[in-house]
C-alpha cells in the first residue's frame, strides 16, 4: 500500500542518498589521500630547522582538522555549518552544497588516518628497492607506495561508503530530501511507521549490499588475473635465440 | 696498483646510538673487481652496503665514485644510485607490478626511456637471467630464486657500473641458491664490478677477486681468496672460517 502510493518519493529519497554518499565518499577519499600523504612525510632530521618548521605547522593544522571532524557528531556539524554559519556570518549556503561539504570533510577526516596507516603498513623494502634504483621520494610514493596503499585500503573505503549511505540520514536536519526524510514525511502524515520503516530499511540494505559488491569487484579488478600466462610464441622466439639483441646498435 | 678505482671508501664509520656498527672502514673497489664481504651476522656487512647506497647515512667518512666525493646532499643522488645498483636479501620487488613493469619502472622514471626501449632492454636482461617467460607474473607468483633473478635483472637493466649484493641468497631455499649464484658467476665472468655480502663461502672462494673479512665493524683481513681461506692471519678469521666448516 504505502509502497505503491509513495514509490516515487522513496526512490527519489534513495537516489539523493546515493548521490550524496557516493560523491562525498569520492571527494572524501581525495581529501583523505592528500592529508594522509602529508602526514606520512617523514621528518628529515638532516634538513635545516627552518625547512622543517613549515611542514610541522602544516601537519599540526591537518591533525587539528582530523581531530575536530572525527571527534564531533556529523549531525551537529550539519547544523553548525548550515544554520550556524548563516546566523553568525550571514553565509547562505545552498542546502545541497552544505550536504556535500559536510559529508566530504567528515569522510576526509577518517580517510586521512586510514591512508596514513596504509602508507605506514607497506613494507620498508618496497621503498628501499625503489630508492636503490634511483627513484626520488615522490616517485616512490606515486608509483610504488600509493598504488599498494590504495589496494590495501579498499575495504576501508567500502566501510566509509556504507557508513555514509546510512549516516546521510542525519542530513534530514537540514531538510535534505534523502531516504530518511521521505520516511519521516510519509510516516508523519499517515502514521504507518511499521510499513514505511520496513520499506526504508529494505532500501538501505539493498544500497549497502550493492556498495559492498561494487567494492569487491574493484578489488578483484585491481588484483588482476589469479594466474599468469607464460609468454609463448613471441617470447619463445626471444629465448630460443631466434631474436638477436643488438644492445649497442643504437649508440 | 694500476687498476682504476671505481669506489673508494675512506674511514667510514656508522653508529646506531652508542653501538658502533662500522669503524674506520677503508677500501677501494676496482673496475671488474668481485669483492666478497664475509663475517658473522652483525659484523656490519649489510650496513656497509647500505651506507654505500645511502639507504643509511654514514656517521663519518667519505665515499668517492670515480674519484669524486659523493654524499647525500651534494651529488645527484638518483643518478649515483642508478649507477650503483643494489640487490637485496628480500628481493624488494614491487609487489603490485608484474615482472616486466618491475624492470621498466625506474628506466622510464629515472632514466626517462620510452616504454618500448625500456621493455626491449628489460627483455634482454630478463633473458639473461632466464626469466623472460615470466614477464606477466606478479612477484607473489614466483619462487624465491625466480624473484631474486628478476631483482638482478631489474638492477642490471639500469646498466649500473657497480652492483652491490646484500646477502642475495640468504632468504632462499637451498635448492634455489645455485640458480642465483650461477647468474652472479656469469656476471663476474663478464667483468661486472661487484661487492657482495655473503655467507656462501664456496662461492666467495671460487668467484671473488678479493675477500674482505669484517669483524665487529672493522676490516680485519683483506686479500685474495686463496690467502684468506687457506692461511688466514688472524685468529678471529680462523674461528669464523672454522665455524663455517671451511677450515678444519
Amino acid at each position: 500500500m504505502t509502497w505503491s502510493r509513495y514509490k516515487s518519493f522513496y526512490l527519489i529519497g534513495a537516489r539523493n542518498t546515493l548521490v550524496i554518499s557516493f560523491v562525498s565518499t569520492l571527494i572524501g577519499c581525495v581529501i583523505g589521500f592528500a592529508v594522509g600523504i602529508v602526514q606520512a612525510i617523514p621528518d628529515d632530521d638532516s634538513a635545516s630547522k627552518l625547512k622543517r618548521i613549515p611542514l610541522k605547522v602544516f601537519k599540526a593544522i591537518l591533525r587539528g582538522y582530523v581531530e575536530l571532524f572525527r571527534g564531533t557528531p556529523m549531525i551537529v556539524q550539519a547544523v553548525f555549518i548550515y544554520y550556524g554559519m548563516r546566523m553568525a556570518f550571514g553565509i547562505h549556503m545552498e542546502m545541497w552544497t552544505a550536504a556535500f561539504i559536510i559529508v566530504s570533510i567528515n569522510t576526509g577526516a577518517y580517510m586521512a588516518e586510514t591512508v596514513r596507516g596504509g602508507i605506514l603498513s607497506i613494507d620498508r623494502g618496497q621503498e628501499e628497492g625503489s630508492y636503490a634504483l634511483g627513484m626520488t621520494y615522490y616517485q616512490t610514493m606515486l608509483y610504488v607506495i600509493l598504488p599498494q596503499t590504495f589496494r590495501n585500503i579498499i575495504p576501508q573505503i567500502g566501510n566509509n561508503l556504507i557508513i555514509n549511505i546510512k549516516d546521510t540520514s542525519v542530513l534530514s536536519v537540514i531538510s535534505i530530501t534523502d531516504l530518511f526524510f521521505v520516511h519521516k514525511s510519509v510516516s508523519g502524515s499517515l502514521y504507518n511507521y511499521f510499513e514505511s520503516a520496513t520499506i526504508v530499511m529494505a532500501i538501505y540494505l539493498l544500497m549497502t549490499l550493492g556498495a559492498s559488491w561494487l567494492l569487491r569487484k574493484l578489488e578483484k579488478k585491481i588484483d588482476g588475473k589469479k594466474h599468469y600466462d607464460l609468454s609463448t610464441t613471441d617470447t619463445l622466439a626471444h629465448t630460443s635465440g631466434l631474436v638477436r639483441y643488438e644492445r649497442q646498435s643504437k649508440e | 696498483m694500476n687498476q682504476t678505482t671505481v669506489l673508494r671508501i675512506e674511514r667510514l664509520c656508522k653508529t646506531f646510538g652508542t653501538h658502533e656498527v662500522l669503524r674506520d672502514v677503508i677500501f677501494d673497489l676496482y673496475k671488474s673487481d668481485v669483492v666478497c664481504l664475509i663475517g658473522s651476522s652483525g659484523s656490519g656487512k649489510s650496513t656497509l652496503l647500505r651506507c654505500l647506497n645511502f639507504l643509511e647515512d654514514a656517521t663519518s667518512g667519505s665515499i668517492f665514485f670515480w674519484g669524486e666525493e659523493v654524499s647525500r646532499h651534494q651529488v645527484n643522488l638518483a643518478e649515483y644510485r642508478a649507477k650503483v645498483g643494489m640487490v637485496f636479501q628480500n628481493f624488494n620487488l614491487f609487489d603490485h607490478l608484474n615482472v616486466m613493469k618491475n624492470c621498466t619502472l625506474a628506466m622510464q622514471k629515472v632514466q626517462k626511456l620510452g616504454r618500448e626501449e625500456a621493455e626491449e632492454r628489460a627483455r634482454f636482461y630478463l633473458n639473461k637471467v632466464e626469466m623472460l617467460p615470466f614477464i606477466n607474473a606478479k612477484p607473489h607468483q614466483l619462487s624465491g630464486g625466480q624473484k631474486q633473478r628478476v631483482a638482478i635483472a631489474r638492477a642490471l637493466a639500469m646498466e649500473p657500473e657497480v652492483l652491490l649484493f646484500d646477502e642475495p641468497t640468504s632468504a632462499l631455499d637451498p635448492q634455489m641458491v645455485n640458480e642465483v649464484l650461477e647468474v652472479m658467476r656469469s656476471l663476474a665472468d663478464e667483468g661486472m664490478t661487484m661487492l657482495i655480502a655473503t655467507h656462501e663461502m664456496m662461492f666467495a672462494r671460487d668467484v671473488s677477486t678479493r675477500v674482505i673479512f669484517l669483524d665487529e665493524g672493522r676490516i680485519l683481513e683483506e686479500g685474495p681468496p686463496e690467502e684468506i681461506f687457506n692461511c688466514p692471519k688472524h685468529e678471529r678469521t680462523r674461528e669464523f672460517l672454522h665455524g663455517m666448516r671451511i677450515l678444519s
